[in-house]
């Protein structure tokens, strides 16, 4: 019996020390790289998500290493799952700023996401940069009205969303008159509706119609007869793509076949699955990057990510590799992983080079960008326009 | 706006309101039979909508079920695990306070929804096209083929159900339950089968209109079940919880008076209608509209 204790005992020391030297063992390797961190939705229901945007990520890393890294230093990249939730989030980056110690972040998909991670990220100085939360009060605390030093964004925010589409629906279009159908559970949907409908007034436009729905619901038919009652030209839902599929189908049975716009929340292949092709027919939506765009910047990006990932890449994965390629840039031009320099040295950025589009920053760490225009065409996006800022 | 084409918006939104409703009043039917057997809100029920849902979807996608054997299959699926549930779940907590019992549904409620979410992933999944949609349009009023399929398979389940209550052996075992359960257990009624025997008949039902509303829609996700069995259940108590053709009825009416206060109020009230329904029956009419002097409760 004694001897069983003494032998337990002696392999839990050995263990103790094997542990204690692998640790050691790591942290002089860490010198030699640079620590990219990811506070990513990889599981819970943004999922698909947060592996878009990991996968653009580590895609733009991959190429910077072969390219013999940066500094003279290999990067690597490490992912914390926020589970698409907001504590989450700040658990996540809590543990990328001081356990891994991260020299600058990519911060979530979801804009609550980011809100709730920012003040970690703020206080250890680490840079953080979000592929697409668009909401203004990520960048900009709503309660100091002061722009958070260290947060930034890839992604244009909603109220120029909203009011591409009201432009594109006055002038491309030629809309006189136009109905809202917003999500009214989604401050994202609601900042849209907003912008687009002052545009659209601003352009001699009216708008005949404003009704909301939630998320989940299903059955649209007794709202969108009121709205069909109204006739207007276009009907502006800027939604995300479950209820958008249900909204499209309901409406081309009742017999409306207006236009249909709505911003990014669109981009999914389950839309058209969920409306039926054809109903989404006449449906158009702004986006941050189309794959079919010719542009060498976008092809090249395409063509590497399929040959790594065997799938066309989405908004968040080229957002997400912007927003790496961005870090990466501001490490160069500043010559330092110091976290603060990097920083300066991203808030000056001037007209850089990205895949969804040429990028600068304005004083509200907002990128000033284009956006594209998407058509559904037979339940493909196809390109139809780009608009600048 | 004039008046012609205000009546004819007013027939399209009924037209929009039964179909809707007929969904409610499928969903009610279960709520009001185990309430009206054991006394218990079974707030997992919206779940096994889901789950019938489900099934639906995997018999058709991927056993390439045509639309009645994949109805049948899904209905079969959801009474196994609504019997499943009863005797593992609740039957342990006959005897316990009502309170334990309650607590314990919401317990199955969210493992449903969440173990869903571990399964089958939140992504929304879509129907396979079982059968081809004509719309028809009567004097500019627009009915689906759907929607003329889901009003007729909820009242053949309807009626088969009161068929099955009011004609049958077990129908009459079930009442008996339901008025007095140990007089019918002194009869030599197996108590205990009849219970589980209800809650069968009730998840089938429920996987029906599961089956019917993912056709319909064509989506379907694991929370699907929330707000839907919450309105059956306001449409349950609006008929008189624990009577059948008030579950019926109380559907039916619910997704009218939705379809009506979205048409010519606003959208945005039309959750608070259904609500406030419920608060304004609990106040006044606390048995609901045919709970009065029905004695013959299942």
């Amino acid at each position: 019996m004694k001897n069983k204790v003494v032998v337990i005992g002696l392999c839990m020391v050995l263990l103790l020390t094997a542990v204690i030297f692998a640790g050691c063992g790591g942290e002089k390797k860490q010198a030699d790289v640079i620590k990219i961190g990811a506070d990513l939705e990889m599981t819970g229901g943004n999922a698909t998500f947060g592996q878009s945007a990991a996968n653009g990520a580590k895609l733009a890393i991959k190429e910077i290493n072969a390219k013999g890294g940066l500094l003279g230093k290999q990067l690597t990249l490490v992912i914390a799952d926020n589970k698409s939730e907001a504590a989450e989030a700040a658990n996540a980056m809590q543990k990328l700023v001081t356990q891994d110690k991260v020299v600058a972040v990519i911060a979530p998909i979801a804009s609550s996401s980011v809100m709730a991670a920012a003040p970690i990220n703020q206080q250890a100085k680490v840079l953080a940069i979000s592929p697409t939360a668009s909401n203004p009060k990520v960048t900009v605390d709503p309660d100091t009205k002061k722009v958070r030093e260290f947060v930034f964004r890839a992604a244009f925010i909603d109220p120029f969303q909203g009011s591409v589409m009201a432009n594109f629906a006055a002038k491309s279009l030629k809309a006189k008159t136009a109905a809202l159908y917003i999500d009214n559970s989604s401050d994202y949907a609601k900042g849209l509706a907003q912008f687009f409908e002052e545009t659209f007034v601003k352009n001699g436009g009216k708008i005949v119609a404003k009704e909301a729905y939630l998320q989940k619901d299903t059955d649209f038919k007794a709202t969108l007869t009121k709205i069909k009652s109204q006739n207007p030209d276009v009907m502006f839902v800027p939604g995300y793509y479950q209820e958008v599929g249900l909204i499209a189908r309901q409406s081309r049975e009742l017999g409306m076949q207006m236009p249909m716009l709505g911003g990014d929340g669109w981009d999914s292949a389950k839309l058209a699955e969920i409306a039926t092709p054809s109903a989404i027919n006449n449906g158009f939506f702004s986006n941050h990057y189309s794959p079919d765009e010719k542009s060498a910047a976008v092809t090249t990006f395409v063509e590497a990510y399929k040959k790594e990932y065997n799938s066309v890449p989405d908004a968040f994965a080229a957002l997400s590799y912007d927003a790496t390629l961005m870090i990466i840039e501001a490490i160069k031009k500043a010559d330092s992983a110091d976290s603060v320099k990097i920083k300066d040295e991203l808030a000056k950025m001037k007209n850089f080079a990205a895949v969804s589009g040429s990028i600068s920053f304005n004083e509200n760490h907002d990128p000033v960008k284009s956006a594209v225009i998407i058509e559904m065409k037979d339940g493909k996006q196809t390109f139809r326009e780009k608009v600048n800022p | 706006m004039d008046s012609s084409s205000l009546t004819q918006q007013f027939f399209q939104q009924l037209i929009n309101g039964v179909s809707l409703g007929s969904i409610y009043a499928l969903i009610a039917l279960g709520y009001t039979m185990v309430y009206g057997i054991i006394r218990l809100i079974n707030f997992a029920h919206g779940d096994i909508y889901m789950l019938g849902a489900y099934a639906g979807y995997f018999a058709t996608t991927y056993f390439k079920m045509s639309f009645f054997p994949a109805l049948i299959f899904s209905m079969v699926v959801a009474a196994i695990v609504g019997m499943l549930i009863e005797r593992l779940a609740y039957r342990p907590l006959r005897g316990a306070p009502k309170i334990a019992i309650l607590i314990t549904a919401i317990g199955v409620s969210l493992l449903l929804e969440y173990g869903g979410i571990i399964l089958v992933t939140p992504q929304p999944r879509t129907f396979p096209e079982l059968f081809s949609t004509t719309t028809f349009n009567f004097m500019g009023m627009i009915v689906n083929s759907q929607q003329i399929v889901i009003l007729g398979i909820s009242l053949a389940l309807m009626f088969i159900l009161t068929y099955v209550v009011n004609k049958t052996k077990v129908g009459k075992a079930m009442r008996a339950v339901s008025f007095d359960t140990d007089a019918a257990r002194l009869m030599g009624i197996n108590v205990d089968r009849i219970i589980s025997f209800t809650f069968a008949i009730g998840s089938s039902l429920a996987a029906a209109a599961g089956i019917l509303v993912g056709i319909y829609y064509n989506s379907i996700d694991p929370l699907m079940g929330i707000m839907p069995g919450l309105k059956a259940f306001v449409a349950a108590v609006l008929g008189g919880i624990g009577v059948i053709p008030g579950a019926m009825v109380g559907g039916i009416l619910l997704g009218v008076i939705e379809a009506l206060v979205s048409g010519f109020l606003s959208s945005t009230f039309r959750d608070a209608a259904a609500f406030i329904i419920l608060i304004v029956i609990l106040l006044f009419k606390p048995s609901g509209l045919f709970g009065k002097n029905i004695r013959e409760k299942v």
